[in-house]
């Protein structure tokens, strides 16, 4: 069920069409996007492992992943490239920062300094760069990881419930800190949340995904 | 994926009856306790009191006790290295899990509950100079500080593994994973993320190994023998001081004893949560 936004010029495009299984759990998936995208569904639906499996951290039974005319993976060539190689920004639930690194030396992990810094203004977090990882706040960590995920300049985003964890203030900070970031990348990206507001504030097409499947994709 | 405390078992904790232990339970229970307590305590204290602290100047001067030593420190250190450079490879690959991982830690615990003397005589029998793959390869190992060093890997190794094992398991897999897909390759997730994070892990199972290599005895009496200069460590140089000069097996004694609080004294100070035994 390879759903075409077929208007849209053909730039940067995601195309995912994927099979695995974990003990129980099936995932079982097909879908093109590229633009902002929302992934949404109940708890174990699968969407962070679909996430995973996008990554590259999830060994495949079946399944093709295209990225701009670039094969991440296919199951049926023997492709398969490495996390480190497929250029994807990724902001797990949490953030997952690097705890012994400063804000700065989370960003500047793999890239210069300079663009670490540039990263970090982008997201208005330039002012937190030599403080710790551990003292920062969700908000915060949020905005670190984001930098962080963006400074290589990445073909994809994927972003596990950035907003899912924060306090009203810091959640609408980091709305609109996503909508302008997300429209000006002009890359596919997909923003996993539960949340009815976020999807109205930041607007785009969404993927409802349960058990594993496919409830409605654009 | 970390433990969570099931909110019916916290809100028990929170209950006025369910507090863990009340204050004359605790008494009562060091009260039983405090005879073990005594007993593990007594003979050091007794040991210090009697040896006095200038048997440790003396001790450490003693022209005996100086050999042992220098033989003890090198063939310790050089024991540790072995251990942390193979070690942590394999405390990487416990940590993962997966299959035969529990089978492994099974048989990398087992010099800690092996009898010293079996191990010694197990050494003997297969790398002696009788033994089977002495016999084969040529090898003249046993009684030599090589073996020394080899008995000491033997019996240090499960100390750092464990703690390595722990400290690597204790990890973010979601960090590494991200460290990932920012372009770095395994090894230098390695080192950049995983090894500074369990760095307290890692020195404190350095320092547990480091101490039982020191204090290695049994095992290395039987594979490796007693020759000054060459296979007697500071132990077994106590245990052949004690009949010619007690003095100066005294005097030894206490440089172990403070070697050795040292050593546990910096491991607490490392995270504390590094235990001897699991």
């Amino acid at each position: 069920m390879t759903a075409a936004s077929s208007e849209a010029p053909p730039r940067m495009r995601l195309s995912v069409d994927v099979a695995l299984h974990r003990g129980g759990f099936a995932l079982d998936v097909a879908f093109a996007i590229d633009g902002p995208t929302f992934l949404r569904g109940p708890n174990g639906a699968g969407k962070s492992t679909l996430l995973r499996a996008i990554l590259g951290l999830e060994p495949l039974d079946r399944g093709r992943v295209t990225l701009a005319e670039r094969t991440l993976v296919d199951t049926t060539r023997g492709i398969d490239l490495p996390p480190e190689a497929r250029n994807i920004g990724w902001v797990p639930q949490g953030a997952a920062l690097f705890p012994h690194l400063s804000a700065l030396g989370n960003v500047a992990f793999a890239a210069s300094v300079a663009d670490a810094e540039a990263a970090l203004a982008q997201v208005g977090a330039l002012h937190l760069a030599h403080r710790s990882a551990r003292v920062l706040s969700g908000g915060e960590r949020q905005r670190v990881a984001l930098a962080r995920a963006l400074v290589r300049r990445p073909s994809l985003l994927l972003l596990d419930e950035p907003l899912s964890a924060l306090d009203p203030a810091a959640r609408a900070e980091l709305r609109a800190l996503l909508a302008t970031t997300l429209t000006a990348l002009h890359i596919p990206s997909l923003v996993v949340t539960h949340d009815a507001g976020d999807i109205a504030a930041l607007g785009g097409p969404i993927i409802d995904l349960d058990n594993g499947r496919l409830v409605a994709a654009p | 994926m970390r433990p969570v405390s099931r909110p019916e078992q916290s809100a028990a904790a929170a209950s006025p009856s369910g507090r863990p232990l009340r204050r004359r339970e605790r008494r009562l229970a060091l009260v039983l306790g405090l005879p073990l307590l005594v007993l593990l305590t007594v003979p050091l204290v007794g040991l210090v009191f009697y040896a006095g602290p200038s048997a440790l100047i003396a001790g450490l001067a003693h022209p005996a006790t100086t050999q042992a030593l220098l033989l003890s420190l090198a063939t310790s250190l050089a024991a540790l290295l072995v251990v942390i450079v193979l070690g942590t490879p394999l405390a990487w690959w416990l940590a993962r899990g997966g299959r035969g991982t529990g089978l492994v830690e099974t048989l990398v615990d087992l010099p800690v509950v092996l009898p010293p003397a079996v191990l010694g005589l197990a050494l003997l029998l297969v790398l002696g100079r009788e033994g089977m793959f002495g016999k084969l390869l040529g090898l003249e190992l046993a009684f030599t500080p090589a073996a020394v060093v080899l008995v000491q890997v033997v019996v240090a190794a499960p100390f750092f593994i464990q703690s390595a094992t722990a400290a690597f398991r204790a990890l973010d897999p979601e960090q590494l994973a991200v460290a990932r897909t920012l372009g770095a390759r395994p090894a230098k997730v390695f080192m950049r993320i995983a090894l500074p994070l369990a760095r307290g892990g890692l020195l404190a199972g350095a320092l547990l190994a480091w101490a039982r290599a020191l204090g290695e005895f049994g095992a290395t009496l039987l594979f490796a023998g007693n020759f000054p200069g060459t296979t007697q460590t500071l132990p077994i140089a106590i245990y052949t001081a004690l009949e010619v000069d007690p003095r100066a097996a005294q005097a030894m004694a206490m440089v172990l004893l403070v070697t050795a609080l040292v050593l546990l004294l910096s491991v607490r100070l490392l995270g504390g949560s590094a235990r001897v035994v699991r």
